[in-house]
């Protein structure tokens, strides 16, 4: 479904130039639960970001369901391919209601039935009809993530992009968040690659995942690797025992992997 | 062992025109020279709680407390001279971001230094040395360098060390972090969290650590309280967690996902009104 190879990508000329991304390659398969996983600054964002033609400067060669993309994108390949983002309170219009947020993918695409489409959506992600005129500040964090995750949903695309999806959420509102994504991808059959720093979520919601550091990919595994505590990497070591929790004799024998930030 | 701090009855509340907001609800606890985590989620009352310690609610917030006691001395009818000669000196409090609670325009050495310089009569070279001294505690590799820098020129891992470092130099004898690692690596937030612990180990500092992350504050602090709308569901060893209970820390154990773990669906949380009733 989605194949990445050689990728890199750089910021700034000359002497500031930064190799954000320095060549990785993978491939996600149709239907599967792809992690990027790694530090702040080990480039997973920008990955996601290249993938969804939010950044344009990139090298290498992006393909998506058999087709090779080029460094712009038509309205069919957002038609396919939508990212969820971060920041909940970032990525809804202040000024919108929930209605006119969940109108505008549908006028952009000339959809039809974009009344029914939005009440359906709205049943989707577990909220109802009664938000439809609601402001975003009339919502809580993971209302506002929800309304996030139906303004992709209701294009009915076929690969999610999430950046993070709920490291801005409290606990409870996480395992919401994560139920829903789960039994969406069950139900529709959707193709997700799920960047994030938290191991446990990771190896809750996907079958393979990529390690990255400083750029590149420093190991791809299987979720079972993970789960059985026996990856293979140094660094993916490091960072399973750190999100184990604090242990003061664990914490000496961390290494500097060289992560720029 | 003589208590650090014991707070009776501690209440906050925020009123507006529309609305009156009960932060924080008639709360009590007290604790030693020990590291007290504060678990709950947003909106828990979690970081005014630690706000009022050092009377650090501007107005409209009105706090009540009807015993309020630092190492012996009474803080709730306590003098601003009084308060002043504690706060930072004797409590010091770290913040969640670096990047809004150090000063832009100054450079770290200027004001590391004068946290130093506030609170004791020395000379500046004296308090250089101290800094770069501090810094080098806090485990940042090139003191000099830092010590002339700019706080936009260091990362957010070395920003919260500089802040670290800023308010451990008057030496306090208990310390309030609030989410002091919340934004950083898992990594970085762990050598921190080291930091700090060999520092209440070697100089029997007390350490209120603010967090929403249940299973580090369990792995990390002695004890937990648990924050839910204002007033306190528990107190528990940190080592008992997984034994607790409270209904409310259960709910929030449950719903991490784990390494590991099953991968069914995650049970969520159900809030039971009668929580804030029986509250302790």
């Amino acid at each position: 479904m989605i194949d990445v190879q050689a990728l890199r990508i750089s910021f700034g000329e000359g002497i500031d130039r930064v190799q954000a991304v320095r060549g990785i390659s993978f491939v996600v398969n149709a239907g599967e639960s792809f992690g990027l996983v790694g530090e702040s600054g080990s480039g997973k964002s920008t990955v996601l970001r290249a993938i969804c033609g939010l950044n344009h400067a990139w090298q290498g060669t992006i393909t998506i369901d058999g087709e090779k993309q080029g460094p712009k994108r038509g309205k069919p390949f957002f038609k396919k391919v939508q990212m969820v983002f971060q920041d909940p309170y970032g990525s809804l219009h202040p000024r919108h209601t929930v209605d006119r947020i969940l109108s505008e993918p549908v006028a952009i695409h000339g959809l039809e039935q974009a009344d029914e489409r939005i009440n359906k959506t709205l049943e989707e992600v577990g909220l109802g009809t009664d938000f439809r005129f609601r402001y975003p500040h009339q919502l809580s964090g993971g209302q506002r993530q929800r309304i996030a995750i139906a303004r992709v949903l209701i294009l009915e695309p076929k690969i999610l992009l999430l950046d993070e999806p709920t490291s801005a959420l409290d606990v409870s509102i996480q395992a919401e968040v994560l139920n829903l994504l789960s039994t969406l991808r069950r139900k529709r059959g959707l193709t997700y690659i799920l960047v994030s720093h938290d191991l446990a979520v990771v190896s809750h919601m996907c079958d393979r995942v990529a390690v990255m550091n400083n750029g590149k990919i420093v190991e791809q595994l299987d979720v079972a690797l993970i789960n059985k505590r026996d990856p293979e990497h140094p660094y993916t070591r490091q960072l399973l025992t750190a999100s184990l929790g604090y242990d003061r004799h664990r914490v000496d024998n961390f290494k500097d992997f060289g992560n720029t930030v | 062992m003589r208590r650090l701090l014991e707070i009776e009855d501690l209440s906050v509340t925020f009123r507006s025109r529309k609305q009156t907001v009960r932060a924080v609800r008639e709360i009590s606890f007290s604790m030693g020279r020990e590291k007290l985590g504060i678990v709950g989620e947003s909106g828990s009352g979690k970081s005014v709680t630690g706000r009022s310690i050092l009377a650090l609610i501007p107005p409209p917030g009105e706090v009540s407390v009807r015993r309020l006691i630092f190492d012996g001395i009474d803080l709730k009818d306590a003098s601003d001279a009084t308060l002043r000669k504690i706060r930072g000196r004797r409590i010091s409090m770290v913040m969640q971001d670096p990047k809004y609670a150090l000063n832009p325009v100054m450079t770290i050495g200027r004001q590391v230094g004068e946290a130093y310089l506030t609170h004791h009569r020395v000379t500046r070279s004296e308090a250089r040395r101290k800094t770069l001294e501090m810094l080098a505690t806090v485990r940042i590799r090139d003191p000099e360098r830092v010590y002339s820098a700019y706080p936009h020129e260091v990362s957010g891992g070395m920003g919260q060390r500089i802040m670290l470092a800023m308010m451990l130099i008057p030496d306090p004898d208990l310390m309030i972090a609030d989410e002091p690692t919340s934004a950083l690596d898992v990594t970085v937030q762990l050598q921190l969290l080291s930091i700090l612990d060999d520092l209440v180990t070697e100089r029997r500092m007390g350490l209120i650590f603010i967090s929403h992350d249940l299973e580090l504050v369990a792995s990390f602090c002695n004890r937990v309280v648990i924050m839910y709308a204002g007033q306190i569901m528990e107190v528990c060893d940190a080592q008992k967690l997984d034994q607790a209970q409270h209904p409310y820390t259960r709910g929030l154990m449950n719903c991490l996902p784990r390494i590991g773990g099953e991968r069914t669906e995650l049970p969520t949380l159900a809030r039971d009104p009668a929580w804030l009733e029986d509250a302790l």
